[in-house]
């Protein structure tokens, strides 16, 4: 009971940021509407036993994307953007947004799903033995795609070269 | 009780939300952000899933990581996009980025 209670609060969080998110005007606050939705999904983690993935979305997310985010909102002073922040097809991409949810949610409650949490998930030590031998190579292509990333990042953002 | 009704139906209102502001907004850092919340809504789908069907096996959890893992790929590469976009237009409304149409 007191789980649904929470479950609840988290999902609150995590949709009421959402809104705020696709709702503000202000580029800043639409990031730290992001952080909050963000930490409103690790509590949703934490209440399924998925600690290491409460941890690492605090970290990743909270720690690392809005802030550079951010950074880059500072760097930019996008925040004084002009005009409507909404582009004209806004209604239909309302009504996409709401029929999508609408046969998603549908589907969802015609399935029969396994009820129930039996146990507890697995910790993070098991999570990490996995990750180092079961999943080592999809483990070091990502940690390459992070490299990558990194490099042609700096290449793009670099000062100066050609325009 | 939470069921995998609940998280689902969660992760499908965040999907849409997300959805919208893909579609709805001119900004392109805030499509980023909108982004972001499609892929968080994936990732809790993926842990629902990997909490009430895959007991004992964390297959779920394993490409979450990884989705959150492109994820940071992804916020960086399209930040330094929208940085240079904004050196060189001066704007990063999507709705004036035009120059690869004709």
């Amino acid at each position: 009971m007191t789980s649904l209670v929470l479950f609840y609060l988290a999902g609150a969080l995590t949709l009421g940021g959402a809104v705020g998110v696709v709702g503000t005007r202000n580029i800043v606050h639409a990031a730290l509407f992001l952080l909050v939705s963000l930490m409103g999904v690790a509590g949703i983690y934490l209440l399924v036993f998925a600690e290491f993935l409460a941890l690492v979305q605090v970290l990743i997310y909270g720690g690392a994307i809005v802030i550079v985010v951010l950074f880059a909102l500072m760097l930019t002073r996008l925040q004084e953007f002009r005009g409507p922040m909404e582009n004209p097809q806004w209604p239909l991409a309302a009504i996409a947004a709401v029929a999508l949810f609408g046969v998603i949610a549908a589907a969802i409650i015609q399935t029969r799903l396994p009820a129930g949490l039996e146990r507890l998930g697995p910790g993070v030590k098991e999570i990490g033995q996995s990750l180092f031998t079961q999943w080592a190579i999809p483990f070091e292509v990502a940690s390459v795609l992070l490299l990558v990333a990194l490099i042609g990042a700096i290449v793009i953002a670099r000062a100066g070269g050609r325009d | 009780m939470i069921t995998l009704v609940h998280l689902q139906v969660l992760s499908a209102g965040l999907f849409c939300i997300g959805l919208y502001g893909v579609l709805a907004r001119r900004s392109a850092v805030l499509i980023l952000l909108a982004i972001e919340l499609m892929l968080n809504a994936v990732n809790v789908n993926l842990i629902g899933l990997a909490a009430f069907v895959d007991h004992g096996q964390f297959m779920g959890q394993i490409i979450a990581i990884f989705v959150i893992t492109v994820a940071a790929a992804e916020v960086g590469l399209a930040l330094a996009i929208i940085l240079r976009l904004y050196r060189n237009r001066g704007s990063v409304n999507v709705d004036q980025l035009n120059m690869m149409k004709w």
